[in-house]
């Protein structure tokens, strides 16, 4: 049972992460491999609030998030004139950079890492799907916001969205600090619920990973991103009867399902009730007309 | 209207304009001709903002323009840019619609959607249909469309003939005209010298950076060296 729960609650802690990539990748278009750096400051920020200040849990999340977001703006900064690629490998390269300072920062224990951080139980296990929750419902009404549609136009087609009178370039911002925000808070949650952080648990495996999660659900859509964030935590868990084979088949999952279905699970679409309903209706017209043939070519 | 002063735009080390200095009036259409490289496209980005000149100023209704796309698009400048970059997945009437995006006068919004596709009828079959399916010659009217869709008083064209058959450019040269008959000022960057020089007021001639050239369009047209450099020898014996 608490095995369980561990993996929902990691889960969950992934989920905010990826709504975040979400919304920088899969709207804005975006690509990052270096959001485990956020991850890494919103853990290390939450750690010292909770075990050095002694400050309450809920205070340490919020420290993780406004930390991130605020570094985020810096990076912003200095890297999000760049173009596709190189923003890509920019943020790479900031991924990279969190990870020795961490190393090198022996207060908080070095390369060795951080053990003794305090942990949550009880009631507070809720928490990491209470934050999902709200994640969820933050990014689904940014997108659906003037903003959102902002950062969609920015992802069609930068020059004319400029053109058309989109600050890019702001838009472009708000997309990266809600990512980074994101990261921050789920970094937040893995130190206070693991109980131990490292360095090199925010490498650029991490990232990529993340980022593989978007891809994975569909860039563009929310429901994807949850869908892929749920499946593509619970799946190596549900492989590990084969030990050491267990990533083989993970990555062989991953590559059959994305041959599959190239644009991703939801390619850009969203998983709501009333789309639901449309594709009731649209395969029972199918197969009425199909049947209407049928009957037609019988004749 | 517009004053572009001692304009100096740089990519890293390579100088694109090197003191440019042109004057546009309210009603008039003004062309830049020059050949590739001359730094056309470079003086039209930073006049709308995507590029940030070094050096000089621009000067827009007596005031400077900003240094951010979207600010200027408030002020009334719209560009369209090269390349008629259109969204490829919205429908022809959403990409006209998002050219409004900074307005919120309905009524007039409609009217000038109404222009627009009185200026485009071709763009008004189209409506519905997904833009990226469009030809290029549709692509590059609806790029226009959009543009006017700002209601911009200036409007900055680069090279709206690239590329095109050339019944089609004749086309869109018809429709800059009347693009200046609702009232708007044009500054037309083309490489088809004959074409902009026959509806443009006057002209500048850039070259490597610099303006090397100005005068009525007539006047360029009829000049013996911009005839043997722009506009070559057969429009010469051409008369």
């Amino acid at each position: 049972m608490e095995y369980i729960l561990g993996i929902l609650i990691l889960s969950a802690i992934n989920l905010v992460a990826v709504l975040g990539l979400s919304v920088l990748t899969g709207f804005t278009g975006l690509f990052s491999f270096g959001h485990a750096g956020f991850m890494a400051i919103g853990a290390y920020t939450s750690a010292i609030v909770t075990a050095r200040l002694h400050l309450p849990f809920a205070v340490g999340l919020l420290a993780a998030g406004l930390v991130a977001g605020i570094i985020s703006i810096g990076l912003g900064r200095l890297t999000l004139k760049l173009k596709g690629d190189y923003f890509c490998i920019a943020t790479m390269g900031f991924g990279e950079i969190v990870k020795p300072l961490l190393n090198n920062w022996k207060w908080v224990g070095g390369a060795r890492g951080w053990e003794s951080i305090p942990k949550y139980g009880g009631i507070s296990l809720l928490l990491p799907f209470a934050v999902a929750v709200i994640a969820v419902i933050l990014s689904w009404n940014l997108i659906n916001s003037r903003q959102g549609r902002n950062m969609v136009a920015v992802r069609e087609e930068e020059l004319a969205a400029q053109m058309a009178g989109v600050n890019v370039l702001r838009s472009k911002m708000i997309a990266l600090v809600f990512s980074a925000v994101l990261a921050g808070i789920a970094g937040g949650l893995m130190a206070n619920f693991i109980g131990f952080i490292a360095p090199k648990t925010f490498n650029m495996v991490k990232s990529t990973e993340l980022t593989i999660i978007v891809i994975f659900g569909g860039l563009g859509s929310i429901s994807g991103s949850v869908v892929a964030a749920l499946l593509l935590t619970v799946l190596p868990e549900l492989f590990r009867a084969f030990s050491s084979w267990r990533l083989v088949f993970y990555g062989l999952a991953v590559m059959i399902i994305m041959i599959g279905r190239p644009k991703g699970l939801m390619g850009g679409l969203e998983l709501t009730p009333t789309s639901l309903r449309k594709a009731a209706a649209a395969r029972k017209a199918k197969r009425d007309t199909a049947a209407a043939t049928a009957e037609g070519e019988k004749r | 209207m517009l004053s572009v002063r001692d304009l100096h735009v740089s990519y890293g080390g390579i100088r694109a304009l090197r003191g440019v200095s042109i004057d546009v009036h309210k009603g008039e259409i003004i062309t830049i001709i020059g050949a590739n490289g001359a730094g056309k496209s470079t003086l039209l980005n930073a006049i709308s903002g995507i590029l940030k000149p070094s050096q000089g100023e621009i000067t827009f209704n007596g005031a400077p323009l900003k240094r951010e796309p979207s600010k200027n698009v408030k002020l009334g400048i719209c560009h369209v840019p090269e390349g008629r970059l259109v969204f490829a997945n919205l429908t022809v009437k959403d990409n006209l619609a998002l050219g409004a995006y900074l307005r919120t006068d309905r009524k007039k919004i409609a009217s000038d959607l109404e222009r627009v596709y009185e200026l485009f009828p071709r763009i008004k079959e189209r409506s519905s249909q997904i833009a990226g399916t469009l030809s290029g010659g549709e692509q590059q009217m609806l790029a226009m469309g959009r543009a006017l869709m700002t209601d911009g008083d200036l409007v900055l064209m680069d090279e709206p003939s690239l590329g095109l058959a050339p019944i089609l450019v004749h086309t869109v040269f018809q429709i800059i005209k009347e693009i200046l008959r609702l009232g708007k000022t044009i500054l037309l960057v083309e490489q088809n010298a004959n074409m902009a020089l026959k509806i443009a007021d006057r002209a500048y001639v850039l070259e490597q950076g610099l303006i090397v050239k100005t005068g009525p369009a007539a006047d360029i047209a009829s000049d013996p060296a911009i005839r043997a450099a722009y506009l070559g020898s057969k429009s010469v014996a051409g008369g």
